[in-house]
């Protein structure tokens, strides 16, 4: 076990050390300069581009840059170059601003992917299944932004309920935190409801899936040989078999963290992560969109590394 | 002797009559058609297609059936359905239906010619993109399933370095230098060659040894290549790439074919390592088949099944892609229609004018829901796994 | 015919099967009896509808694609075709159970061989864990697992096959049945291993007085256990009589052919035998007597008319009146 892990750190540690050169170089290789010390613009006069360029080493040879910028990244004083805050404070603000938004998503994905999967396993083929199934297909169909605009069409129509944003402007002062609470739940709805949706759908195809695979295996039947009932049958045996690929899913979850989506994010004006990495880019800003490359890369190998830690706990077949 | 051998010949003859014979593909048809929403699916894609093509024919060229970029500002955001004001048009500004089908955008053009031009880019995209990424997906996981306890070693790795660096020289215009490392490539794979075949087993000289120490195996290698591309959350990649780079169309099929190989690497490479092992590989091997020979005509075939099934699939995600880009504003840039485009340009006009969103969604909805149902009902057939029991 | 001595009477059973436009009629009108502490063999190929007709009795047929078509399933006087799945769940590994072919697929990976035994009791006795746990002990020592209590934490995929194949025998012994149904349990092991789990189940049988409904499609089995011998093929009963009547003097000509098929030590060096043809597509059978394509005796009539059973008396029935009618001009 112990040999097990050591092994993964290693590998996972010697993964990340490339992925971070390839996004550096990707970063600088890529054509264009930043907005910063792009000399066509206008804002700047040379030296004020002439001194950007010193401070930040942008007139070194690549791998000195690398070595300056992970070296500011792992003391914390990477220095973001749109507006001079630091970097990673900035990400702290946003990631708590894109918290609420993925636990609550995350939460009523798997709370309700999983009986509906299991339901159509066991119902295959009738009324229930069919239509689960094809509402799964028309979610996963249906481009994302264009099912936020019909439901936020429906849902201001119908509701009279504030969307945008993540509390309606001006409520901060002399409101109750009652009514503070109440209003960041409404806005909190819609854009969670929207990015579990998809989700939804394609978890719910999986469990069916796996569910389905299961109950055809000859075990279900010798359990039925036996005389158990239907719901032992189906909730005792055959979950626990099912189950088993999800539980290292659970380790999966962790990099959805940082994910974000860039385009709920931009019609909700909700100011989280994905909208921050999404203007980054856009403005070349190169130590932001570094950071969030390299904490995202953190947290994949991170969660693949739970997984499959959880894996080898759950599974009775696989001992080291 | 002969009446013996009459003998054998009549005991293995068959005289009842087996079942009808079918063919795979018959087979399979017979099971597909029983799922019908798969069927649903691929009947509204021959009908894409169809219209695709199409509309391609008719709205290229210099004087197409349905302009999609003729702009009659004084006919802006009419709805579908309605009359053109025929006295403020010119003769060849007229709609060639007399009418505008799905009405016009911001700036007069008629969405129903959008629409068409639009519907051959998308699948274009589509299939370039998936295309791209299924071709790499295959090589690598074929070469990782197949060859996988091969081991790099380290002359290998000097001799890519040395060409690596040889190359870019060469594009820096150092042409000396750069040709002279290149040529030290050739003389060592002669020069190891004639080694081998004096020294034979005995190879004692260390830096001899040292070349061919192994280090790690093509499988991880390839595995690990996997792993960092995974690293990257796809869409930031795709938008990253797609930001930095110029946008032109073919640029972004290319980006969504190389960020998505990675899925398809890893079926394959499942597949080859459980293929790898079984009676039919090792058969053919004492037949005397080179190595690409059993992969590509023997294994590959039965590796098939999941790369089609995440195929499909994936040429419906490669079109939401590109929605999803055009949404940004990093799409395909104009004169070229895409679907994407149409349903972001609508977006600014959704309370005037919600025909420019919900036309454009609907179809896209509909395109993609037709290979997603396709899609599954592919892997429904092609998985034994989940058929009744009989 | 049935007496107070029959335990479970098969009458007529037809089990077919739907798929598109096809049916497919696995189990064509068989009917069979097994007595008290009797040991009953069907044997036949394979596909020829023995597994179907067993799990009908205990109705675990999936009726999407398969239906019972006809026939009644007499246990102790009750139609079990006609119970509910309330009530078949409490004959079900209680009076009536199971050990299937592949021991490794048929026990659950992720529960342990105490959790798995002990459930099968736990169904349907109300006893409490202490007793429980002796109990499972018990059984498996009935079964001849050597340090029982080791093997009760242990997981299906620690033990070799014949030990999972008497785990598996153990839980269709927890509840003491009447009827233990053996559907081929022995074609998945080595042959040494064979032996021994056909001795155990002998001697369970001596000990709890219980009957046994053995599947198999080899012959050298049913010379070594069966009672009561029903030679199935392509859905129905070809031939039925006690050991000695079917070896030394089978009367149709399927059971000839099998039997003239075995390799033995007096044939040796000549050309081995085999009945030439196929077993025929269930969804497409051909008319009249199923066999009579491959038959070496056919007659027009063979495809024309489906064959009755014909009675050589002491219980042995054979159906063909070819074979019959030629037999009886001897006499």
């Amino acid at each position: 076990m112990i040999s097990f892990i050591g092994r993964s750190v290693v590998q996972k540690i010697i993964t990340l050390f490339f992925v971070s050169i390839v996004s550096f170089l990707i970063i600088h290789i890529a054509p264009g300069k930043p907005s910063q010390v792009d000399p066509m613009n206008p804002k700047f006069t040379p030296e004020v581009v002439e001194r950007f360029q010193k401070e930040f080493h942008l007139d070194k040879p690549l791998h000195v840059q690398y070595l300056y910028f992970y070296r500011d990244l792992f003391t914390g004083e990477t220095v973001s170059w749109k507006d001079n805050q630091s970097v990673l404070k900035k990400i702290w603000e946003r990631f708590l601003n894109s918290l609420p938004l993925f636990i609550v998503g995350t939460i009523i994905t798997w709370t309700l992917s999983f009986p509906i999967g299991i339901r159509s396993a066991i119902f295959r083929g009738q009324f229930y299944d069919r239509s689960a199934t094809f509402l799964s297909y028309l979610l996963i169909s249906i481009p994302g932004f264009f099912f936020a605009y019909v439901l936020i069409i429906f849902v201001v129509n119908q509701f009279h309920v504030p969307v945008i944003g993540m509390e309606t402007f001006g409520i901060g002062d002399g409101a109750s935190l009652p009514h503070i609470f109440m209003d960041r739940i409404w806005h909190l709805l819609l854009p969670s409801v929207l990015g579990a949706t998809g989700g939804i759908a394609v978890l719910s195809r999986y469990v069916r899936s796996q569910m389905l695979e299961v109950e055809g295996q000859d075990y279900i039947r010798t359990a039925r040989a036996k005389g158990l009932p239907p719901e032992q049958v189906h909730y005792k045996h055959a979950l626990r078999n099912a189950l088993l690929p999800f539980v290292t899913m659970f380790g999966l979850i962790l990099p959805g963290l940082i994910g974000g989506s860039v385009i709920i994010e931009s019609i909700f004006s909700w100011p989280g992560m994905g909208r921050m990495a999404y203007e980054a880019i856009l403005a070349r800003d190169y130590p932001v969109i570094l950071t969030v490359n390299f904490v995202s890369a953190v947290l994949v190998l991170a969660g693949t590394f739970i997984s499959d830690l959880l894996y080898l706990i759950v599974d009775p077949r696989i001992r080291l | 002797m002969n009446t013996e051998e009459k003998q054998f010949n009549e005991d293995f003859q068959l005289e009842t009559p087996l079942a009808p014979k079918q063919t795979r593909l018959q087979e399979f048809w017979l099971l597909f058609r029983q799922n019908r929403l798969a069927i649903l699916g691929l009947f509204i894609f021959i009908i894409f297609f169809c219209c695709a093509f199409a509309g391609l024919f008719m709205t290229s060229g210099p004087d197409p059936l349905f302009d999609p970029a003729m702009i009659r500002l004084q006919e802006k955001l009419r709805p579908p359905l309605a009359k053109p004001n025929l006295d403020s048009l010119r003769h060849e500004e007229i709609p060639y239906l007399g009418f505008y089908l799905m009405g016009t955008d911001d700036l007069g053009r008629d969405v129903f010619a959008r629409m068409l031009q639009g519907a051959w880019v998308s699948l274009t995209v589509g299939f370039v993109a998936v295309g791209i990424s299924v071709l790499i997906g295959i090589f690598m996981g074929g070469i990782a399933g197949y060859f996988g306890q091969h081991h790099i070693r380290v002359d290998h790795i000097l001799m890519t370095v040395v060409l690596i660096f040889g190359a870019v020289l060469v594009t820096a215009n150092f042409i000396r230098s750069g040709a002279m490392l290149l040529c030290l490539i050739p003389a060592y794979i002669f020069y190891s060659i004639r080694i081998q075949n004096r020294l034979g087993e005995k190879t004692s000289h260390l830096w001899a040894k040292f070349l061919s120490i192994n280090s790690i195996s093509i499988d991880t290698l390839i595995m690990r290549l996997v792993d960092i591309m995974l690293c990257f959350p796809s869409f930031f990649l795709i938008l990253t790439v797609v930001a930095l780079l110029p946008a032109s169309i073919y640029n972004i099929m290319i980006v969504i074919g190389l960020t998505s190989w990675m899925g398809t690497t890893r079926f394959v490479r499942a597949e080859f390592l459980s293929l790898r092992e079984q009676d039919f590989v090792a058969a053919v091997k004492t037949l005397g088949a080179g190595n690409f020979r059993i992969i590509f005509r023997h294994m590959m075939p039965n590796a098939i099944a999941p790369v089609l099934v995440s195929a499909t699939i994936g040429i419906a995600t490669a079109i939401l892609t590109e929605a999803g880009l055009s949404f940004l504003g990093f799409g395909v840039p104009p004169p070229h229609a895409t679907w994407g485009n149409i349903l972001s340009d609508g977006k600014n006009f959704i309370f005037d004018a919600p025909w420019l969103t919900f036309i454009p969604g609907i179809a896209i909805l509909i395109v993609v829901l037709s290979f997603n149902l396709f899609g599954e009902g592919l892997r429904d057939v092609l998985n034994p796994k989940l058929r009744e029991r009989h | 015919m049935t007496d107070d001595n029959t335990l479970i009477s098969v009458q007529d059973l037809k089990v077919y099967f739907r798929s598109g436009h096809d049916c497919a009629r696995a189990v064509d009108g068989i009917s069979f009896e097994i007595g008290q502490e009797e040991t009953v063999c069907l044997v036949g190929e394979s596909g020829c509808g023995k597994t179907v007709s067993a799990l009908s009795i205990l109705g675990l047929i999936p009726t999407p694609p398969g239906e019972i078509a006809g026939g009644r399933i007499l246990f102790q006087g009750k139609n079990l075709l006609e119970f509910d799945e309330e009530d078949m769940q409490k004959i079900r590994g209680n009076r009536i159970a199971m050990v299937f072919q592949e021991p490794l697929t048929s026990l659950n990976p992720v529960f342990t061989i105490e959790d798995q035994i002990g459930e099968a009791v736990r169904i349907h006795k109300n006893i409490g864990a202490g007793e429980l746990r002796d109990r499972c002990i018990q059984l498996l020592k009935d079964v001849g697992i050597p340090s029982p209590v080791q093997r009760l934490k242990d997981y299906p995929h620690q033990l070799s096959g014949g030990q999972r194949q008497r785990v598996m025998i153990a839980m269709a012994l927890a509840c003491d049945p009447d009827l233990i149904i053996a559907d081929e349990p022995t074609t998945a092991l080595d042959v040494t291993v064979q032996a021994q789990i056909l001795q155990l189940l002998k001697s369970i049988q001596n000990t709890r007085s219980m009957s046994v409904l053995y599947i198999t499609h080899d012959l050298g089995v049913v010379a070594n256990i069966a009672d009561q011998v029903y030679v199935m093929y392509s859905g129905i009963v070809t031939e039925q009589g006690n050991t000695a009547q079917i070896f030394h003097h089978a009367r149709h000509p399927y059971t000839q052919g099998l039997l003239a098929s075995l390799p033995s030590r007096s044939k040796r060096g000549k050309r081995l035998f085999s009945i030439p043809g196929t077993v025929p597509n269930p969804a497409h059978k051909p008319s009249g007597c199923p066999f009579h394509p491959r038959c070496p005796h056919a007659i027009p009539i063979c495809g024309k008319e489906y064959p009755k059973m014909c009675d050589y008396g002491q219980s042995h029935l054979a159906r063909c009146p070819v074979l019959f009618n030629s037999a009886k001009g001897y006499n």
